[in-house]
């Protein structure tokens, strides 16, 4: 008999999910890679909502999730846009080089 | 009737707006907008008049409340009673007669509709200067003369010298108002000493006054200082010395202006403002020695300047300082009625003195008496009815100011023989210098050739002259004294003295008679008289420099102080607080603005230690 998953286990996914993120968005180069980490940031909080809403029998942690999903839909899309422009303007996709908003 | 006032008051507003906004290229639309105005202040001016002569006659108080607040209650009233009425007529009335002169006077000027609403707007704020029952209404009133008396002499502002004039004039008013506000604001203390409400209105003020004396809660030196700053008022708009430095110099403006302004009208606030405030003064005997003192003084000096001046109107001007110092003598001394009734009978005829002297320029393009002469036959009108006001104005029987100048000096005689002396040479001093311009000007030949071709002025310039000397005339029989006496418990009245009335007429007839002798015979005193004469009379033509004085003082003493000022707004203010605060702003930037690397993972991480920090100290 395989033992119950209860919140503790799924806090601890969504917490290593948001550490896989954060490294992700800290450490890589390419842009496309940084809004991929991005991703598993929202969808590692996303998990703790569902997991946190089902533990309390509340529903309005997974109405939460549906806003989150819509809001990196519209961000990914605004996101790749930028990713597409900045690639063909400069050639390559590495964040090092895009430094030209600063003082 | 309680609209009365308000009409009086607001009927020459009302015409000037109209001239600014409809008449503004019109010249007779403007006269006849600016006629009609004080004519209805004059016919509801008489009509208070006869209102008030009625036995059961009540004086009018409206007024409307302007501030409310707690602590601060002002409000804006008007005062109809006997004073206010005698000078709402003198002005209305002698204005009439100037506006009316006007047309022909300055009947050339491009600027005439402009003229018209200048004239409009002074009489405006006299009437309210009039007319208030309160500080804080006389005061706003006070001020609008100020400025329109500005606008009025600088009218010919292409010319440097009208415009340095305006300035004059309106600096010179400035830094004595300020002393007067100072003595309003104490008063405004004052009032609230026994714990009531604050007010600024001349009848609550009067006896609270009263009541603080005799209770002996406030101390004579607080008060006496309270009568010399408002006497400072006086000081700066009614020209005594040692303010009196603006009013010749405001001769510059048209001569109508100068009839209105500083002989009937303006410079008469002045002494009105010690007789409104007559409740104060005459509680207080050490500044009302002042006031005398100061009054006294100024009538002599500044009769003794016009004996050397060769300006018509300059003449004139010093006249009206001498006179306007008889005056605030005699409300000094305690003559209340006395003061008032000199006002009015002044107003008379030195207005007629001035429109008779602006006639004469109007004719000759001239203000020299040198290049004047012979005029009697060629100007008949102007010539007598000059010579009346000017027999007048040296108190000759039975014309008014034999009345009123015997008033003042039999109240100086009881209260104050020094001072009755001073003014009975100020009447000899008098008499000489008018009886010097009239030969000079309207007796002998032409001195010049304009003179010899001068002719009479039109009918709308001589018509306003002979209405004028009417009441030169008859003014000292109708009754103003006994008018102006009633309901007035303050002050000093003494009967006609027949000892005092008949030495001032002597002196007046000795200084004429010289005049004469002088400049109608050409009399010459012996060559030792002569060399004393001339050495007396470089201090006269330097007008006692006073002016080089007041220059002085203000290249050396003002100037340097301003230039200390000048390097503490320089270096302190502007180098310290203002572009040190830039400074600091500056460096401040230039250090965080290296955090703003470009990386936007620099961000992130940053983000990242932001969250963690706040984490942190949440959950410790």
């Amino acid at each position: 008999m395989t033992a119950p998953i209860t919140l503790s286990h799924l806090l601890a996914l969504s917490g290593l999910l948001f550490s896989i993120g954060l490294v992700g968005v800290m450490t890589r180069r390419n842009i496309l890679l940084i809004l991929l980490s991005l991703e598993i940031l929202l969808s590692s909080a996303n998990l703790a909502f569902v997991a946190f809403s089902r533990s309390l029998g509340d529903l309005s942690g997974q109405i939460m999730v549906f806003f989150v999903m819509v809001v990196a839909a519209a961000e990914v899309t605004v996101g790749l846009a930028i990713a597409l422009l900045i690639s063909r303007k400069a050639g390559n996709l590495n964040a090092d080089e895009l430094r030209n908003l600063k003082w | 009737m309680v609209a009365a006032p308000w009409i009086i008051l607001f009927a020459p507003a009302l015409a000037c707006a109209a001239i600014v906004l409809f008449a503004r290229n019109s010249k007779p639309l403007s006269a006849t907008l600016a006629i009609g105005g004080l004519a209805v202040s004059f016919s509801f001016a008489v009509y208070a008049l006869l209102q008030s002569l009625h036995p059961l006659a009540e004086t009018i108080e409206s007024s409307v409340s302007w501030v409310n607040l707690p602590g601060l209650a002002l409000e804006f009233g008007l005062l109809l009673d006997h004073p206010s009425i005698l000078m709402s007529l003198v002005v209305t009335g002698v204005g009439l007669m100037i506006f009316i002169y006007s047309v022909g006077y300055m009947g050339e000027e491009r600027g005439l509709p402009r003229y018209f609403a200048f004239l409009s707007l002074f009489a405006f704020s006299m009437l309210g200067i009039v007319l208030a029952n309160n500080f804080v209404t006389l005061f706003i009133f006070w001020e609008l003369v100020g400025a329109s008396s500005y606008l009025l002499i600088g009218f010919w502002y292409e010319r440097p010298k009208a415009a340095d004039a305006g300035k004059k004039a309106f600096l010179v008013n400035r830094i004595a108002d300020f002393g007067f506000l100072i003595g309003i604001l104490m008063l405004w203390n004052l009032s609230g000493l026994e714990g009531q409400s604050r007010t600024l209105n001349f009848a609550e003020l009067a006896e609270r006054l009263q009541a603080l004396v005799a209770h002996g809660t406030l101390s004579p030196q607080l008060l006496t200082a309270v009568g010399l700053l408002v006497f400072c008022g006086v000081l700066g708009k009614s020209a005594q010395f040692p303010l009196h430095v603006w009013l010749p110099d405001a001769m510059e403006g048209p001569t109508p202006v100068s009839a209105l302004i500083h002989a009937a009208t303006m410079v008469a606030a002045g002494v009105y403002l010690i007789a409104r405030t007559f409740f104060l003064f005459w509680q207080t005997p050490e500044a009302m020695a002042w006031v005398a003192a100061i009054g006294g003084f100024t009538a002599l000096f500044a009769a003794s300047l016009a004996l050397v001046e060769d300006d018509i109107k300059r003449v004139l001007a010093y006249s009206t300082l001498s006179q306007l110092g008889y005056m605030v003598m005699a409300l000094g001394l305690g003559g209340y009625v006395a003061g008032i009734y000199h006002l009015t009978t002044h107003a008379f005829f030195k207005a007629l003195l001035f429109l008779g002297a602006g006639s004469v320029i109007h004719a000759l393009h001239t203000n020299n008496i040198w290049e004047m002469g012979g005029l009697l036959k060629k100007m008949p009108v102007t010539s007598i009815t000059f010579l009346i006001a000017t027999l007048a104005l040296c108190g000759i029987f039975p014309l008014s100011g034999f009345w009123s100048k015997d008033e003042i000096l039999a109240v100086a005689f009881f209260r104050n023989p020094l001072l009755w002396v001073v003014g009975t040479a100020t009447a000899g001093l008098t008499a000489f210098y008018m009886g010097r311009v009239f030969c000079v000007a309207f007796l002998g030949s032409a001195r010049a050739h304009s003179a010899g071709h001068a002719h009479e002025s039109p009918p709308v310039m001589s018509v306003p002259l002979m209405l004028l000397t009417v009441p030169t005339m008859v003014a000292g029989f109708i009754g103003i004294p006994h008018y102006l006496h009633h309901g007035q418990e303050a002050g000093v009245h003494v009967p006609f003295n027949a000892i005092v009335a008949g030495i001032s007429t002597l002196v007046a007839m000795a200084g004429l008679s010289l005049a004469y002798a002088v400049y109608g015979r050409g009399y010459q005193p012996g060559i030792q008289v002569q060399r004393v004469l001339a050495l007396a009379a470089v201090p006269l033509s330097r007008k006692f420099w006073v002016d080089e004085v007041y220059g002085w003082i203000n290249r050396n003493i003002q100037q340097r102080f301003a230039d200390l000022l000048s390097l503490f707004e320089r270096y302190i203010i502007i180098g310290l607080y203002v572009n040190g605060v830039a400074k600091i702003t500056g460096f401040t930037g230039s250090v965080l603005r290296l955090a703003q690397t470009g990386k936007v993972q620099g961000y992130a991480a940053t983000l990242l230690a932001g969250l963690s920090l706040l984490l942190y100290l949440s959950l410790r």
